[in-house]
Parts: C-alpha cells; sequence; structure tokens
C-alpha cells in the first residue's frame, strides 16, 4: 500500500473511532437548515427562492466545523513529526488530509443536501445544478479548509482565525454556487466552479505543505 | 555513515548550539548530554530533517542528507518526547500506518516490548510506560538504518529499559546507527558521547 493510501485509511479509522465528532458537522447541518422553516415561515414562495443560498450557507459552515482538529491533534500529540516524517512530502500529506476531510464531511453533505432542498420546496428543476454545484464546491471547500488549517497551526486561537482566513475565500464558491442553483442556464457557473477546483488542487496542499513544515519547527 | 559538520541551529532567534561536528559509522551509537535547555531535542530535530539547521552540513554516505527531506525521511526512525499515540486506536491499530510504510511485523514489534497481551486494547487505558513502550514499538517495526530517540526511558521501569537495550543491540549489530538524548544512562556497551550547553 502506498503511504499516500495508508494515511486516508488511517484518518478513516481515526474517524470512526471519533464518530460523534464525525457525525457532528452533518448533523449540524441537517439542524441549521431545519430552523429556516421555523424562522422566516413554510411558505413555499419565500422558502423556495431561499432554499438555495440555506443550503449553501449550512454547507460552507458545516465544512468549517472539523478544520481545527484535521490537523489540531496530530500537532499536540505528535503526530505530525511522524507524518512529516512518514516518507511523504508535506503536500502529499495535504492531500491526503484534504482527500479524507472530503469524504466525511463533503460527501455526506452532498448526500444529504437533496432531501433538505425538497425539504425546503427547492424548484424541483434546480435540484441537479444545485447538487453538481455542490460537487466541485464540497471539494474546493475541503482544500481551502486545509490550507487554512495547516496555516493556522501553532498560533494561539486557531478556531478564532480560522473562519476568518477561509471565509473570504470561500465565497466566489458560494456566489457560483448559489447562482448555478437558481438560474435557468447554469452551465457558466458551474464551469467556473469546477475551475476554481482546478486552481485550488494544486495550489491549497502547496500552501498546506508549507504550514505544515513552518508548524513543525 | 551519518556525519555532521558545523552544525548551528536557531529556534525563535535564540541561538541554541553552533560548531557542532561528529561522525557516526555503522553499528555505532551516539548519547546527547547536557542540562534541560541544552538543544538536545533540537539536535534531534535537526538530524530528522523537521527544523532545517541554521548553519553547517549534514551528510550521509557523503551525500547531503538534508536535499530531499522525504528521502532523508525514509533513513530515520524518530522517537519525540511526546509519544504520537492516538488513545482512541487500539495498539496494534496505533501501529498499522507505520508498518504500511515499512512493511514491519506488527505483532513481533509488539512482543519485543512485551505489549503483545495488550495489543487489543485502546490505547487510552495505557499508563505512560505502556504509551512510551508503544511509541519504541513503533521504532521496533521500521527497518530505517538511523535511530533518533529523544529520552527513550522517559516513564520505563526496569524491566521496558532492558528490553529497549535489547533492541538496541539488535539494531546495533546489524549495522544500525542510533542517536539518543538522556539523562539516564543507557545499558549499552560501546557509545560516543557528545555534551551539550
Amino acid at each position: 500500500m502506498t503511504p499516500f493510501l495508508a494515511l486516508i485509511r488511517r484518518e478513516l479509522a481515526l474517524a470512526v473511532r471519533h464518530g460523534s465528532d464525525t457525525v457532528a458537522a452533518l448533523l449540524f447541518f441537517l439542524v441549521t437548515t431545519a430552523l429556516f422553516p421555523l424562522a422566516i415561515g413554510p411558505a413555499p414562495a419565500t422558502l423556495s427562492g431561499l432554499a438555495p443560498g440555506i443550503v449553501w450557507v449550512a454547507a460552507l459552515l458545516a465544512t468549517l466545523l472539523p478544520l481545527d482538529r484535521l490537523f489540531g491533534a496530530d500537532y499536540e500529540d505528535g503526530s505530525l513529526d511522524q507524518l512529516l516524517l512518514s516518507g511523504l512530502s508535506p503536500l502529499g500529506i495535504a492531500a491526503g488530509k484534504s482527500i479524507a476531510h472530503w469524504l466525511l464531511t463533503g460527501l455526506p453533505l452532498l448526500i444529504a443536501a437533496g432531501p433538505i432542498a425538497v425539504m425546503l420546496r427547492i424548484d424541483p428543476t434546480h435540484i441537479a445544478p444545485l447538487l453538481a454545484g455542490l460537487l466541485p464546491g464540497t471539494l474546493t471547500l475541503s482544500l481551502l479548509g486545509t490550507a487554512g488549517a495547516a496555516l493556522v497551526l501553532g498560533s494561539r486561537r486557531p478556531g478564532t482565525l480560522l473562519p476568518i482566513l477561509i471565509l473570504p475565500l470561500a465565497t466566489p464558491v458560494l456566489i457560483f454556487g448559489t447562482i448555478a442553483a437558481t438560474t435557468d442556464h447554469p452551465k457558466p457557473e458551474l464551469l467556473l466552479l469546477t475551475a476554481l477546483l482546478a486552481a485550488a488542487a494544486p495550489l491549497c496542499p502547496l500552501a498546506a505543505g508549507a504550514g505544515l513544515r513552518a508548524a513543525a519547527q | 555513515m551519518l556525519q555532521a559538520d558545523q552544525l548551528a541551529a536557531i529556534r525563535a532567534e535564540r541561538l541554541i548550539f553552533r560548531d557542532l561536528s561528529f561522525t557516526l559509522g555503522a553499528g555505532e551509537a551516539l548519547i546527547v548530554r547536557g542540562p534541560n535547555g541544552a538543544g538536545k531535542s533540537t539536535l534531534l530535530r535537526v538530524l530528522a530533517g523537521l527544523l532545517p539547521p541554521a548553519a553547517g552540513r549534514l551528510t550521509w554516505q557523503g551525500e547531503d542528507a538534508l536535499l530531499d527531506p522525504p528521502l532523508h525521511a525514509r533513513r530515520i526512525a524518530y522517537l519525540g518526547h511526546q509519544d504520537a499515540i492516538k488513545p482512541a486506536l487500539t495498539a496494534a491499530e496505533n501501529l498499522r500506518f507505520a508498518a504500511s510504510l515499512s512493511g514491519g511485523d506488527i505483532a513481533a514489534a509488539l512482543a519485543a516490548l512485551a505489549l503483545a497481551p495488550l495489543a487489543d486494547l485502546p490505547a487510552r487505558l495505557f499508563s505512560a510506560g505502556q504509551k512510551r513502550r508503544l511509541a519504541l514499538a513503533r521504532i521496533a517495526l521500521s527497518n530505517a538504518p538511523l535511530w533518533l530517540l529523544d529520552e527513550p526511558t522517559n516513564a520505563l521501569d526496569d524491566a521496558a529499559v532492558a528490553l529497549l537495550a535489547t533492541l538496541i543491540a539488535t539494531h546495533l549489530s546489524q549495522g544500525g546507527l542510533l542517536i539518543a538524548a538522556s539523562h539516564t544512562p543507557l545499558p549499552l556497551p560501546r557509545t560516543t558521547e557528545l555534551t551539550l550547553g
């Protein structure tokens, strides 16, 4: 087994053991989206217009939840040193962590987003573009989140710093994602989301790797 | 063969040590001594490639060792002052990631540190000494030629120190290298000492 796959398997094994942490992001997503009909009223006309925005904002915030433990636990117990000495490059470690984060957060959100959108009375023709946007969108958010989590490692208040660093960078994903799910011609927005993913895929692990090296010193 | 030439390290704008040179050949052990804060752990981190040296050169078989960090990482087994044990995983599961890299035998490594009966127990139930032994089992698992051990005898009882001595003796007899920072004397036959501070 290659070190890269071994790292992903290790992350998944740890996530199974820390089950409550793992489902916390999904539960957060389900609970916050369920609060909106209670707060703004169940009128289908109001809800259906807001549904894509609600799903996207809740997904973005849910993605942030597990980030401060993504490297935090490894940093505190010395495992980060062992990872850096595993023969994987820091870039490889960051990429593996991003994939594990997406499998444990982005993928469950993607699966839950369809039923949630239906609950929020979304226009049925907009369900497919919403999910098609969430696929590259959650991947990009996982990559951005990994880079942020690595860069704030070792700072005194990583939990406070992290959203301030990530949320501005995540706004393009949010904007194109919600437009794709409200317009009748979502193709340009979906292509832009894919372009964002293509830019984040090499750049974010690179930044995260530099952050990990700096934290280990 | 590992050769350090005029190494220096700076941490937080403070010079920790400088002009540090030594040569270590196959089957040799170097014990780093010195008072608290003398830079023993920093030296081991520099040798591991985790902290770039401020000056000087580290060579392995005559070639610059730190030029390719992932390649250098495969040459070493590093035990930090933290155990790097995940409390939620069992003893055997804690070693699985390291084993999938080196291809070592988990059961044999656990047996070498007398942890075989505890293999399926979550590490959160372990005492400090048992956690240290599990961290040492990760070293036993690796087939890396250079062992870097930071205070390996911390929290170990006499029986575990004897197991560690056996482990190190086997490693050295197979042509391995050892650099250890330690306050307590390690029961080893032939060692060189390096005093910092």
